[in-house]
């Protein structure tokens, strides 16, 4: 089972309301769409700008698929139904905003408790509190990693354009299905109201995953097991008759709660945070552009990797060494590589849309040598390429000058 | 295929099988007896009377979903009950349910779950499930009290009770569940106490076949977190104090406010047919997507 009931029928239904060509549209429209084609067919959500538009899409575009949308009383269900949903086989999804991302943590640890497949959408805008409630940020970076409480494992995706948080929700669903493990969509609500072009293709241009299912019932009487040496169970669904006890308090591969005995909740805690590591090639994407030679590197993710971008063609243009590195895979962050490129390069530079989350991610892997400057705009308005550019430029005359003093 | 009193435990790989008198022993799940519940506790009526209903209803537990949130009386029936149980947050077991409900249309999803958490913390999520009337069963057990955390007050609890947080005397006034929920939308509610086992297993049994939203509460005795800060150190004397101020809802309609504080409504509040939300989504898909596919 790819998506929720007979497939050749969804792949019909597919191409008969999304005939596939080019499409003019927002961000939010884009998750929504990439979200129908992942075979997403449950949505539960509550209204908050900038996210809003994701919820009405999918509450326009469900039904036509045969798929469930639910708006609920507060972000808090959304979640938790998500959750609910997922156990009985739908691929779900919610789409929420800052505070809304706020209210979802408690439960979102449910999810990576329960290694529930789903998708959260978190459309990032300008905090904290109600903050500059239409504007767009990147506030989140930390939220994403760190708002549940204990220790956890998550995945977290950041997408550039509209054309790319439709593939990049596919890509989410995909992990999220086949880790089982909630994964977080960081988008922001200046890439979320954008319109751009975006090519939507034949749904069998797609490849889509669902999660791991028992083979028999040996097999489902460990919903929590490493029954296959991979570090991911299959997933004993509700309604089958396997009587399934999932919960959120540390239990046993069996699902049966023991919150006595030291060594299960280690057992438990460290395999959900292996699972992650040891399949980190699957999870794991970037961008770069120019890296090679350069001597000043970019760091930049989200909405921000476009001026970045712009700024580092212009520098290129005028003689400057520049390269950038995109992190699309914003959690588990790309270390390996950014150890490699931060040895290679003088000076880093860390455009976003916040006071400097990404950069502290980036001070972790390369060495004290190296001189690393966040490029921080607040306000709701994002950074423009001279902004970027203006940074590089006066990066690269003080290099010049170091090394002459040093000549 | 359910041997009445002979039980196979499964744990581990081994098999042992377990002696029983009790009938309903093969609704639970071995691994995890004994039940926690103290002794007195009102849970295990509550368990007890759900799976008479059940075995009466001639329910299959492969049909059936559990769902609870976080407090003593999320632990009746999961994960006790054999079943498939989820076991959520501290107050949503609601919007977890509906989420389930939503993708299993054709099973049982029922929620059992305390006071504080489906009334307290939770109580946007029940009012809403009864507006949506979604078809859930939710067996709301209602002891007046945050039992597990050590006795603190709750918006059961009488006025002028003594809790660990109301020391001196509870100052507020506690919440009608049954009233509101009825007045919120559901398909059916009623309301009983632990004492009164036979109509509380007859409205759970409504409340299964019920096509919509249904809640039983039951009022339950707390003895060790309630009773003893309250004059009543034994099980025994919290059944005779709900048994003396029950007062049956065709009887309360003709008594005034006065006359009801510190009486327990029993008995049906409502029960109508609704449109039901997760028939209506099918609906919906079929009307949006259906005869053009």
């Amino acid at each position: 089972m790819i998506i929720k009931g007979n497939e050749e029928e969804q792949i019909r239904l597919l191409r008969k309301h999304y005939p596939k060509g080019n499409y003019f549209m927002q961000g939010d429209e884009a998750i929504a769409f990439g979200a129908l084609f992942a075979g997403c067919r449950f949505y539960a959500g509550y209204p908050i700008t900038p996210a809003s538009e994701i919820a009405e899409t999918m509450a326009r575009e469900l039904p036509k698929v045969k798929g469930y949308y639910i708006q609920m009383e507060d972000e808090i269900g959304s979640i938790a139904a998500v959750v609910g949903a997922s156990w009985t086989g739908l691929k779900s999804m919610t789409a929420t905003s800052g505070p809304g991302f706020s209210l979802m943590q408690e439960n979102l640890g449910l999810g990576i408790m329960t290694e529930t497949p789903l998708v959260l959408v978190d459309v990032q805008r300008s905090g904290p509190s109600t903050g500059q409630a239409t504007k767009g940020a990147q506030g989140d970076f930390f939220q994403a990693r760190w708002g549940t409480h204990g220790d956890h494992p998550i995945i977290a995706i950041s997408p550039l354009s509209v054309e790319d948080s439709f593939w990049e929700t596919i890509r989410a669903f995909n992990l999220s299905e086949k880790l089982r493990i909630p994964v977080v969509l960081l988008a922001d609500g200046v890439i979320g109201h954008t319109r751009e072009q975006i090519r939507i293709p034949d749904p069998e241009e797609v490849e889509i995953l669902y999660r791991k299912l028992p083979k028999n019932e040996e097999e489902a009487r460990f919903p929590f097991g490493d029954v296959h040496g991979d570090l991911i169970p299959p997933m004993p669904l509700f309604g089958k008759g396997y009587f399934t006890h999932v919960t959120g308090s540390t239990h046993k591969e069996s699902g049966m709660r023991d919150v006595y005995t030291p060594e299960v909740h280690d057992r438990l805690v460290r395999r959900l945070h292996r699972k992650i590591e040891e399949h980190k090639d699957e999870i794991l994407k970037w961008e770069e552009h120019y890296t090679d030679d350069a001597e000043i590197l970019v760091v930049s993710w989200g909405v921000s990797s476009r001026p970045s971008l712009g700024a580092v063609l212009k520098a290129r243009k005028e003689g400057i060494k520049a390269g950038l590195f995109v992190p699309k895979t914003v959690h588990p962050f790309p270390e390996r590589r950014m150890r490699e490129l931060g040895k290679r390069v003088n000076t880093i530079l860390v455009p976003e849309m916040n006071l400097g989350q990404v950069i502290l991610e980036v001070q972790r892997h390369v060495n004290d040598e190296v001189f690393v400057k966040g490029v921080n705009k607040i306000g709701g308005v994002p950074l423009t390429v001279e902004e970027v550019f203006r940074e590089i430029k006066a990066a690269s005359s003080a290099e010049r000058s170091r090394h002459r003093s040093a000549d | 295929m359910w041997v009445r009193g002979f039980i196979k435990v499964m744990d581990m790989g081994m098999e042992k099988p377990i002696q029983s008198k009790y009938d309903m022993i093969n609704y639970l799940r071995k691994e995890a007896l004994p039940s926690p519940l103290c002794p007195g506790c009102g849970g295990g009526t509550v368990l007890n009377a759900f799976a008479n209903a059940v075995d009466q209803l001639g329910i299959d537990p492969k049909d059936l979903v559990l769902v609870s949130g976080i407090g003593c009386s999320a632990w009746i029936a999961s994960p006790h009950f054999l079943a498939d149980t989820l076991h959520t947050t501290h107050g949503r077991a609601i919007a977890y349910a509906t989420g389930v409900k939503v993708g299993l249309p054709d099973k049982k999803v029922v929620v059992i779950s305390g006071d504080g958490d489906l009334a307290g913390i939770g109580g946007n999520h029940l009012l809403h499930a009864a507006r949506r009337n979604i078809d859930i069963t939710v067996i709301l057990v209602n002891n007046f009290i945050y039992g597990m955390t050590g006795g603190q007050v709750a918006p059961t609890t009488p006025f002028g009770a003594f809790t660990t947080t109301t020391p001196y005397r509870n100052v507020e006034h506690p919440l009608q569940i049954s009233e509101v929920i009825a007045a919120a939308g559901a398909s059916y509610v009623a309301r009983w106490t632990t004492a009164h086992v036979f109509q509380l297993i007859d409205s759970i049994k409504k409340a299964m076949n019920t096509k919509g939203f249904a809640l039983v509460e039951v009022i339950s005795q707390c003895p060790v977190q309630f009773g003893r800060r309250n004059r009543m150190k034994t099980p025994g004397e919290m059944i005779k104090w709900f048994l003396k101020n029950s007062v049956p809802v065709s009887k309360a309609k003709k008594m005034n406010p006065e006359e009801l504080e510190g009486k327990f409504i029993i008995g049906e509040f409502i029960k109508r047919e609704r449109a039901e939300l997760v028939e209506e989504l099918n609906k919906l898909i079929e009307e949006v997507s259906g005869g053009e596919t």
